[in-house]
């Protein structure tokens, strides 16, 4: 247990320290991590397996996600694991409870009853992904449904021998969160199949910044032998950019380099933008490297398509408020200007009261959902207005609001 | 004396082709005033023939000697169109070669005057090239005595006149086709005034025409490379139009031709024998720059910081270029002047000083020969780096002054009415429109704005300097991007004034719009579809200005408006260096691209401008008032007159 407390707290460290970068990179670390987690966290006989490890995992993400609030991937992650944790206990206990119910056929009590009642409810919700209306029902339904159905899993596994069940249970979640893993590595490749539909001979695409998902997309089109040229901004203050064009270039697709300033100038020229994102919304906003908004409004103002491609780890099932103040990050100011440079101002700033010069540096653009065309995930392309749909599938309606319980951490400790 | 009346006259005919070349020149030679120079002449209808000649004939000499030995090739073979064709090939070849760089002239001049669009320069090209020719056939004579070419002579008769060129001018007005030469050499007061007259009349209908025949002449190239040459900047404005028409009235080019004219040929960088011609006659060496982009190769991309030591060592050699001059055009080259005004008063400056230091040669008018110098100065310029609007108005003025000098003016005189009037242009038109701007826009911002800016424009931060010593409080973002940071410079000004500064980069535009409540942009020009073109980015700002319903306000003085239009930043722009977006300042983490030129699927484009749509803009403030974005064509139209003409 020490052993895991050190690794959350290494990964907690490097989160708030920014050294983790990339959302992919975040993602996949934190589902490592939170396997880690659950492999290691002990089962006590007396209680609820899943209900402990939910709480182990929500006590894991609560320190990470406030080590970077910003980092939505985290949270994602951190929900994605939840709802694995949720599921395969429903499916167990589903499988119990057929069990259960064929073998106590007779015993009608009012106990079992109620058990009916929220079993009900699990076959529901294990058979058909939410609907809408389950959805809107949530709110008020679960709880209460959950809490008999917990204290009823409870009542079984005191009835029955602990081992089989808590180890399946476990060996399901792992496999799940293994799965997790994998799709978070292999994302790329589904979003970079869907390429060749949406690219076409001669094209001109821009993009900013860098982005593996938009790189490994660009270049499938290009192995699927279209030719096509890439526009690539470069992305200050990263400049990731080059990185970008030079890739792209040793690849043999025809690039050109230019300034950010110059995205107006070129995109009446340019047929599609392409651009990877640090999250998705569930309103169908973006966050996204900083310029990205610019190069949105300009690509709507010359009616470009503006294509986000994003791995489903980056469904966040938030709505956001004030998103470019919330969810954003501020970078060193040093990056923009020098301070050798700029030491007098600086120095002359200090003896008054106001300081005179403010450098911003931010890291993150808010793209509404307005400029976004189309969504490429891993499960194919989508519209922003269907974005909460996604959301409704990965996410348990329970873990919505994850985050928004782990912010104010003392009570949330103490409630728990 | 023989030898130099001979040259002359196998000269003169040659001038005519060029100054006036468009194959039905005959038939349409009526207007009466400015046909004169061109209309008889019998070679001009040989015109295809003669087209190809240009590239030799052209030449605004800064070099006489080279041109003299060119032209001395080409001239004895006049008669035959063909003939002279050969010659004018085999020129190139011969003299241009060895003397590559000196060379230049020629193609120079052509392409200032394309690229500022406007009649005057070509107007002025013309009588440069004509004057020239004359010049160099007098040097010629004297150069080289071996009076072989007369020989070769076409019309030896009308020397004479030409000494006496005034008088004879005005008697010859009635005189139909010999006489010509002599009117070309001078036009007198009256004519001149006459054909003014004329111009106005006939303005729209010129506009076309006159850039067609102008184009020719200028074009040394074969026709239509020649045209394409003309395109480069901008179609010729009102003021180029009735130049044009001036000169050319005479010789018309029939409907046909006209309308297939239409579009002001500008020059065309990927048109390979254009490009080849020009670089054969340029005193700057460019080499031309790796990994093209395919989008831009219109536009001239060069390669930088080859030319300045190379322009260095030939200081001594460029002898008929003024030191002012050529200080100014090394500053453009190396960047050290940049800005729309400090460019353009920098060269009216050195203008200045060239035309104190002019002196009429013998036997030529200072109104031909000094516009031909200053044409010849202009090409020099554009080597340098391409012209901007604003300095392109501002020849467009000068030139029109000299144009209207009185020729009753002693040299001494007129030179300092020159000196007077570009002072005078200067202080009225960009010093003094500069403090009304900034009287006009102070009055937008109030207390507690928060006001940003993009770049760094002269006139913007007299605005901030000058609301904040009204006592305003108010907050300012500059916004700056690379390569050229030139927010930087103002921000560190703005904070030494005690002014309140955020500093970002572009990207982060969409971040600080939320707290903006004003956007003041500067401008390089203001085009008459609204258009704002303007330093690279001042689009996005604008963009993203609208986008959150904060008033986008341009300052721009009213003498960088120009009359042409344009609908995006592409056709028309100006390419910097590449390797400065490889490079990031101050970042050496950065340097992913170290040696990116031999990538051969990868280009960096460093453009200089885009063109802000004028749907972006709430209002522009310039010296006549704050104005819409759509009445700029009227002030285009009622005031660029005015300051040409007036």
């Amino acid at each position: 247990m020490a052993d895991v407390q050190g690794l959350v707290n290494d990964f907690a460290t490097k989160l708030s320290k920014r050294k983790v970068e990339g959302s992919r990179e975040t993602a996949r670390m934190t589902a490592e991590l939170l396997r880690t987690v659950i492999s290691q966290q002990k089962m006590t006989s007396s209680t609820n397996h899943a209900a402990v490890l939910i709480d182990a995992v929500r006590g894991v993400g609560g320190r990470l996600i406030d080590a970077n609030p910003v980092e939505l991937a985290v949270g994602n992650i951190v929900r994605r694991v939840l709802y694995i944790i949720r599921e395969e206990e429903l499916s167990l206990q589903a499988g119990e409870l057929t069990l259960s119910s064929q073998d106590s056929d007779r015993e009608i009590d009012e106990e079992d009853d109620k058990l009916f009642l929220s079993s009900a409810a699990t076959y529901q919700r294990i058979l058909h992904p939410p609907s809408l209306a389950t959805l809107l029902g949530s709110k008020t339904d679960t709880p209460p449904a959950c809490h008999p159905s917990a204290s009823r899993n409870h009542d079984i596994e005191g009835k029955a021998d602990k081992s089989p069940s808590s180890l399946t249970l476990k060996r399901h979640i792992m496999e799940a969160v293994n799965d997790l893993i994998e799709d978070i590595k292999t994302c790329h490749e589904q979003i970079a199949d869907q390429a060749v539909e949406l690219i076409h001979q001669n094209e001109v695409v821009l993009t900013l910044g860098h982005s593996r998902t938009v790189k490994k997309f660009l270049c499938a089109a290009k192995e699927k032998k279209r030719s096509f040229q890439v526009v690539v901004a470069e992305g200050a203050p990263k400049y990731l950019g080059h990185v970008l064009a030079k890739g792209l270039a040793a690849k043999g697709l025809q690039t050109t380099m230019i300034a950010d300033s110059s995205v107006f100038a070129m995109i009446s020229r340019v047929n599609m933008v392409v651009v990877g994102v640090r999250a998705v919304l569930a309103n169908g906003g973006v966050i996204a490297p900083v310029g990205i908004n610019m190069v949105a409004l300009a690509a709507r103002k010359h009616a470009v398509p503006f294509v986000v491609v994003a791995g489903t780890y980056k469904l966040c099932p938030l709505y956001p408020n004030n998103p470019e103040v919330l969810l954003n990050d501020m970078r060193c100011p040093s990056e923009l200007l020098s301070f050798g440079e700029f030491s007098d101002c600086i120095d002359f700033s200090i003896g008054s009261e106001a300081p005179l010069l403010h450098v911003l540096n931010p890291a993150f653009d808010y793209v509404p959902p307005e400029l976004v065309s189309l969504f490429v995930t891993d499960t194919g392309g989508h519209t922003p207005s269907f974005i909460y749909r996604l959301i409704s599938e990965f996410y348990s309606a329970d873990d919505l609001a994850l985050q928004q319980k782990l912010l104010p951490e003392s009570e949330h400790s103490n409630s728990i | 004396m023989d030898a130099r009346r001979a040259s002359r006259t196998v000269i003169d005919p040659k001038v005519r082709q060029v100054g006036f070349f468009t194959p039905n020149a005959e038939t349409a030679p009526s207007r009466t005033l400015s046909g004169p120079p061109i209309a008889s002449s019998p070679p001009l209808s040989s015109s295809p023939a003669s087209n190809s000649l240009y590239p030799v004939m052209i030449p605004p000499s800064r070099h006489l000697s080279d041109t003299i030995a060119i032209r001395t090739a080409a001239l004895p073979v006049p008669e035959s169109a063909s003939r002279r064709k050969e010659a004018g090939e085999r020129v190139p070849v011969g003299s241009y070669n060895p003397s590559e760089s000196l060379l230049g002239t020629s193609p120079v001049t052509a392409s200032p005057s394309s690229r500022v669009g406007d009649a005057t320069l070509e107007f002025s090209d013309e009588s440069s090239v004509r004057w020239y020719r004359r010049s160099d056939s007098g040097k010629l004579a004297s150069s080289f005595p071996g009076g072989g070419f007369d020989s070769a002579t076409v019309k030896a008769p009308l020397e004479v006149p030409e000494k006496s060129g005034e008088e004879v001018s005005k008697e010859q007005k009635e005189v139909p086709s010999n006489s010509e030469p002599l009117k070309s050499k001078t036009t007198t007061k009256a004519e001149r005034r006459a054909l003014q007259e004329a111009q106005r009349a006939a303005k729209a209908a010129a506009k076309a025409e006159g850039k067609k025949p102008a184009a020719v002449t200028r074009g040394g190239a074969p026709g239509k490379p020649a045209k394409q040459s003309l395109q480069k900047r901008d179609p010729p404005p009102v003021a180029s139009s009735v130049a044009a028409s001036d000169k050319k009235g005479g010789d018309r080019p029939p409907e046909k031709e006209r309308k297939k004219d239409v579009p002001p040929p500008r020059m065309q960088f990927d048109d390979k024998n254009r490009v080849d011609k020009a670089k054969r006659r340029a005193v700057v060496n460019q080499t031309e720059a790796k990994n093209r982009v395919e989008l831009f190769r219109h536009l001239p991309q060069y390669e930088h910081g080859t030319q300045l030591p190379d322009l260095e060592s030939k200081f001594f050699q460029l002898d008929p270029m003024h030191p002012a001059i050529y200080k100014v055009g090394l500053q453009y080259l190396a960047g050290e002047i940049s800005g729309g005004n400090a460019r353009c008063i920098a060269m009216l400056q050195a203008f200045q000083e060239a035309i104190r230091d002019y002196t009429t040669p013998p036997e030529k008018t200072l109104v031909r020969d000094l516009t031909a110098k200053i044409s010849s100065y202009v090409s020099f310029f554009i080597e340098c780096r391409p012209l901007s609007i604003s300095m392109g108005n501002a020849i467009r003025f000068l030139k029109s002054r000299i144009a209207k000098l009185p020729l009753t003016l002693s040299e001494s005189e007129a030179k300092s009415t020159l000196c007077s009037e570009i002072d005078r242009f200067i202080n009225e038109k960009i010093i003094l429109a500069d403090k009304v701007i900034v009287r006009h826009a102070a009055t937008k911002v109030r207390d507690g704005d928060v006001l940003l800016t993009y770049g760094s424009s002269c006139v913007v931060e007299m605005i901030l300097l000058y609301a904040h010593e009204l006592g305003k409080q108010f907050r300012v973002v500059v916004v700056d991007s690379r390569p050229k940071l030139e927010g930087q410079a103002l921000l560190r000004r703005l904070v030494a004034k005690g002014l309140s500064c955020t500093y970002t980069h572009i990207n982060a535009v969409s971040y600080i719009m939320h707290e903006v409540t004003r956007v003041f942009l500067g401008a390089a020009s203001v085009l008459s579809n609204g258009t704002v073109y303007s330093r690279v980015g001042t689009a996005c700002v604008a963009m993203v200005a609208h986008a959150f319903c904060v008033p986008v306000l341009i300052c721009c003085e009213a003498y960088k408006f120009h009359e042409r239009v344009q609908l995006d930043s592409i056709c028309s722009n100006e390419l910097g260096d590449p390797d400065a977006i490889a490079k990031v300042s101050g970042r050496t983490d950065v340097n992913y691209l170290d040696n990116w030129a031999n990538k051969e699927n990868l280009q960096l484009l460093n453009l200089m401008y885009d063109a802000t749509p004028s749907d972006y803009i709430s209002m522009i403030v310039t010296d006549y008032g704050m104005i819409p974005p759509t009445s700029v064509p009227v002030i285009v139209r009622e005031y660029g007159r005015e300051h040409l003409w007036a």
